[in-house]
């Protein structure tokens, strides 16, 4: 038998040193999932210069990718898109059952692997970009 | 005490598609990431290279679904935190049909740029 879950005013964000690991777990979600979704209608709009012809869509990309700061913001990308993931499966688990009475726990997994996968994709995210 | 919890509504098709569009997500985002920034790297990317992947059927196919799944996990993600943070009634019905509008259009948009990519047709 499965039950709903009232996990309170969380969009009471004034209230945030009270927020528990599910709590924050809650939010980092949302706040990927916007930039996610965000980046998505960035992408394609990136990539529609594929319309204007093979020439403006190479030069396009190489012109980002020559800037610093775009490389920087694909670090965070992919910072945000793993967490995403890891949490997502957290989540998955938790909907089949799985792993509840540990949720505080899988949530600090998640944080800790997310930021060992960025930092080992950092050299090749910034390779030649100095 | 429930036996376990679970954020399932019965006949609630969004929930569902929500999760089902999470699993494709979790392995063809992975392998996007993997493909474009390690296998090849980003700012190598060419035309040339990008057609080349394109013009393949399975590569074409698996990209379109992942511009559609993408697109409802993110547009109906994006519904559901507005209704978290309580929209109703009139201002509901407009946000939902201006996701759908512009999740539609970025469908369209990406199709068309799919299209674009490839020497298929």
């Amino acid at each position: 038998m499965s039950q709903t879950y009232d996990r309170g005013p969380v969009e009471d964000f004034g209230r945030w040193r009270e927020f528990s690991a599910g709590m924050w777990a809650w939010i980092f979600h949302k706040f990927t999932g916007w930039v996610l979704v965000g980046y998505l209608f960035t992408h394609i709009a990136v990539l529609s210069t594929a319309t204007a012809g093979g020439t403006v869509y190479t030069e396009t990309i190489r012109g980002l990718e020559s800037l610093l700061v775009v490389r920087i913001l694909e670090v965070g990308l992919l910072a945000v898109a793993v967490f995403h993931i890891l949490n997502g499966v957290r989540l998955l688990f938790v909907d089949l059952g799985v792993g509840l009475e540990s949720q505080d726990r899988s949530f600090y997994a998640s944080l800790v692997l997310t930021g060992a996968i960025v930092v080992a994709s950092v050299p090749t995210f910034l390779a030649g970009a100095f | 005490m429930a036996e376990y919890y679970s954020s399932f509504e019965r006949g609630n098709w969004r929930w569902l598609l929500q999760r089902l569009t999470a699993v494709f997500l979790i392995g063809v985002l992975a392998f996007h990431f993997m493909l474009l920034h390690f296998v090849n790297h980003a700012a190598e990317i060419t035309f040339m290279g990008t057609q080349a992947r394109m013009s393949q059927v399975g590569y074409f196919a698996t990209m379109v679904l992942f511009l559609v799944t993408a697109t409802f996990h993110g547009v109906n993600g994006v519904y559901n935190a507005l209704i978290n943070q309580g929209l109703t009634g009139t201002r509901k019905a407009a946000v939902k049909w201006i996701l759908v509008i512009a999740g539609a259009a970025l469908i369209v948009q990406g199709i068309r740029v799919a299209v674009a990519m490839t020497n298929l047709l």
